[in-house]
């Protein structure tokens, strides 16, 4: 089995810090996204999924610690999920971890808006700063 | 402009309590500036991070949509004469809340379009908008240009308040599209 390469970006002013690591099956998305054009920043990440859920680990965690997000942003991350969730055809188990800010009910929404609409359980998780 | 006007606009700006404005290009290097110019702004004031957070994100979406929605090739000039691409930003933070004002001009016929989404969007309460706006989520596409076209609705929903806006002819084919967002 060849290995794969994992991502591992630095957060910027307009885009979130990336850790996918494919040896632990932890995924790991931190920071802020707004860029213009999401699109150009996720695709590298929607892609590395797809090539991960050839061979997927048991169990895969999803780390979501988003500051905040703009609506070009909360497409890429709803493809984002899709991909994930079709993991479990394989048989993988996947958790999604949505970290919010104290009294943030706007990303704690956000996280509820992805939870009403894929099919994977979410944990939500409130923390004092992300 | 003279000199004399110069004092007259700033104690008019005063007046109205703008902390942030600005007029001209919005170009992706302007966003990246007005945005870390807000937010060093943001941190001198007394605000929990809960509000600045809002009003920093429902700055990005107005900001974003002015970048993406004022086409390149709209550089006709109306008739003011000025550059059509130009578009207002405003920040107001008064004993209320903030408020983010946008103004610029758009061609009649998109004018149209965003006058229905904005009228459905205003008919709208709490619960219905989180609805609409997850049906477009899973519903809608992406143009090639990155919109999704959420970010009124994720504007709304934000702010929390209803949206006011006016449409003022200014000639056959072009319309001043002036946005109110209040955030308390």
């Amino acid at each position: 089995m060849s290995v794969m390469e994992n991502i591992l970006r630095e957060g910027s002013a307009k885009t979130p810090a990336v850790n996918f690591d494919s040896a632990s099956g932890v995924l790991e998305l931190k920071g802020r996204s707004i860029p213009e054009n999401s699109v150009e920043f996720y695709k590298p990440l929607n892609d590395w999924i797809d090539n991960y859920g050839v061979n997927p680990k048991d169990k895969t965690i999803v780390d979501i610690k988003l500051e905040y997000f703009n609506t070009s942003s909360s497409k890429c991350i709803l493809d984002l999920f899709k991909k994930l969730e079709s993991l479990k055809t394989k048989g993988a188990e996947v958790l999604v971890n949505w970290y919010f800010e104290e009294d943030d009910e706007d990303m704690e929404e956000a996280g509820e808006d992805y939870q009403a609409i894929i099919k994977l359980p979410f944990k939500m998780i409130e923390v004092e700063e992300i | 402009m003279s000199l004399k006007r110069i004092f007259k606009l700033y104690k008019a700006m005063e007046m109205e309590d703008i902390i942030l404005s600005f007029n001209g290009i919005v170009t992706a290097d302007f966003l990246d500036s007005v945005l870390h110019l807000m937010e060093t702004k943001m941190q001198t004031l007394d605000e929990s991070s809960k509000r600045k957070k809002k009003v920093f994100n429902v700055l990005v979406e107005c900001i974003q949509n002015l970048y993406h929605h004022i086409e390149d090739d709209l550089i006709l000039k109306v008739k003011t004469k000025k550059e059509t691409r130009n578009a207002l930003i405003i920040v107001v933070k008064n004993e209320e809340g903030f408020l983010i004002q946008t103004g610029n001009y758009i061609e009649r016929e998109l004018a149209l379009e965003l006058e229905e989404r904005l009228i459905k969007i205003n008919s709208l309460d709490r619960v219905q908008l989180r609805d609409y706006y997850q049906n477009i989520l899973i519903n809608g596409s992406v143009s090639d240009k990155g919109t999704a076209g959420l970010g009124m609705i994720d504007i709304a929903r934000k702010s929390g308040n209803k949206l006011e806006y006016e449409f003022l002819d200014i000639d056959e084919n072009h319309c001043f599209f002036s946005l109110n967002v209040k955030i308390d």
